[in-house]
């Protein structure tokens, strides 16, 4: 509840992450030209692609705010487990970008001419996998987090851990737009965003025991 | 209630301190001494579990310790009310009254906590003690940017309403607080910084 408060008072991420979502998708025809059948064809890569960079942008704030004003330590030592707190962060980055991300992108699959039947199915994968890129980033903000510059590695950790979210989610809305069936990348995306949910928490707060040394 | 014997810590890698023993029983309090680098804050952290232990063990009741370092842990964007009700509930606590009066934070309540003074900053740190209730204090500087008036109400809060109450408060400080407790000079613990610490600290994971 305080992450969230936080995140919205101070304002960075929140408007943020769904600004650039935006600006990024509107930048694409202008980049590959307005021919109709291309931008449908590319819509779903793209705005799983632009999604997955929103998301890594508002990352390196999760816990650096919490290291510069001193309250790491004080939550370490606090009842609650640093995996709980972990799992929290996630989850306000989650509500404060992933789902956002989710609600606009419809909207913007108008824009890039999304074929009609992908609507449905790129709203669910990207419901599904945001949570995912939220549990993982978490993990690597927490690698990263007493690092000066620590965004630049941040992302060049985090992005490879991201390529199955992608593969899987951009997979279901690409099927779903050519009208193919499209419930096993779902499933397999599914699978994934559980299993990360379930062992990045823990992940993270061994990076963070580390780091409070 | 805390007996921490024969500990020795390390900074980075380099042993500081080794052979530190003490045990503290309900309602006394132990200041720390010595010069700057001596490893009075790196004593505190280990003791708190947030670093491990080269070698000796510390022993406290599970669900006691609470340090409170150099920053408070204070969000910004958040008020005081909000940030004190935070920390409480993290600790699964509620704000008890007597904190406004205690830490003289009756009229700061709605300001946000990135526009009060270093001093007013400090003494909201230091109520967040008097809201989570632990009973072993592991304070490192707790009067840095406290005026004399605060540094008073602090150490007589302290004296009160913590150890008053059989609490237990280890104090790294340079001034004099007023306290009726006895002093650890650190200064003949100091390690030879050329032992070599070797081994893994993986148990600590």
């Amino acid at each position: 509840m305080r992450d969230l408060r936080l995140a919205i008072r101070a304002g960075g991420g929140f408007g943020l992450g769904l600004a650039f979502f935006l600006i990024v998708v509107v930048l694409v025809p202008f980049g590959v030209g307005p021919e109709r059948e291309v931008l449908a064809r590319i819509a779903p890569g793209i705005l799983w692609v632009a999604a997955l960079l929103a998301a890594l942008l508002s990352l390196d704030r999760l816990f650096a705010l919490d290291w510069e004003d001193g309250s790491l330590p004080l939550l370490a030592t606090a009842p609650l487990p640093l995996e709980g707190v972990a799992l929290a962060k996630a989850g306000a980055h989650w509500v404060t970008t992933g789902l956002p991300l989710t609600l606009a992108a419809p909207a913007l699959g108008v824009l890039l001419n999304l074929p009609g039947p992908a609507f449905g199915p790129l709203t669910l994968s990207l419901a599904l996998g945001t949570p995912a890129l939220s549990a993982i980033g978490a993990f690597g903000a927490a690698l990263t987090v007493g690092l000066r510059r620590g965004g630049l590695l941040l992302s060049l950790l985090v992005l490879p851990l991201y390529v199955p979210v992608l593969i899987f989610g951009a997979e279901a809305a690409r099927r779903a737009a050519e009208g193919l069936p499209y419930a096993t990348p779902v499933l397999m995306l599914a699978g994934l965003a559980l299993g990360s949910l379930a062992l990045m928490p823990f992940a993270a707060a061994v990076a963070l025991r580390v780091n409070l040394r | 209630m805390l007996d921490v014997r024969g500990l020795a810590v390390a900074r980075g890698g380099v042993p500081v301190l080794e052979g530190v023993s003490f045990r503290l029983s309900a309602g006394a309090a132990l200041v720390l001494r010595g010069p700057n680098g001596i490893g009075k804050t790196t004593l505190l952290r280990t003791i708190a579990g947030l670093q491990p232990a080269l070698a000796g063990e510390v022993e406290a009741e599970a669900e006691t310790l609470a340090y409170a370092s150099h920053r408070d842990g204070i969000k910004a964007t958040l008020t005081v009310a909000e940030n004190l009700a935070f920390w409480a509930e993290v600790y699964g606590r509620t704000v008890p009254d007597d904190v406004w009066e205690a830490f003289d934070l009756h009229d700061l309540r709605d300001r946000m906590g990135g526009t009060l003074s270093a001093g007013q900053t400090r003494r909201l740190g230091l109520a967040r003690l008097g809201v989570i209730g632990r009973r072993v204090l592991l304070l490192d500087e707790p009067t840095v940017s406290l005026d004399a008036a605060s540094v008073r109400r602090f150490a007589g809060w302290l004296a009160e309403r913590h150890l008053g109450a059989g609490g237990v408060a280890v104090i790294a400080t340079h001034i004099d607080l007023g306290l009726d407790a006895p002093e650890l000079d650190l200064t003949p613990y100091r390690a030879d910084p050329h032992t070599a610490t070797g081994g893994s600290d993986e148990a600590f994971l």
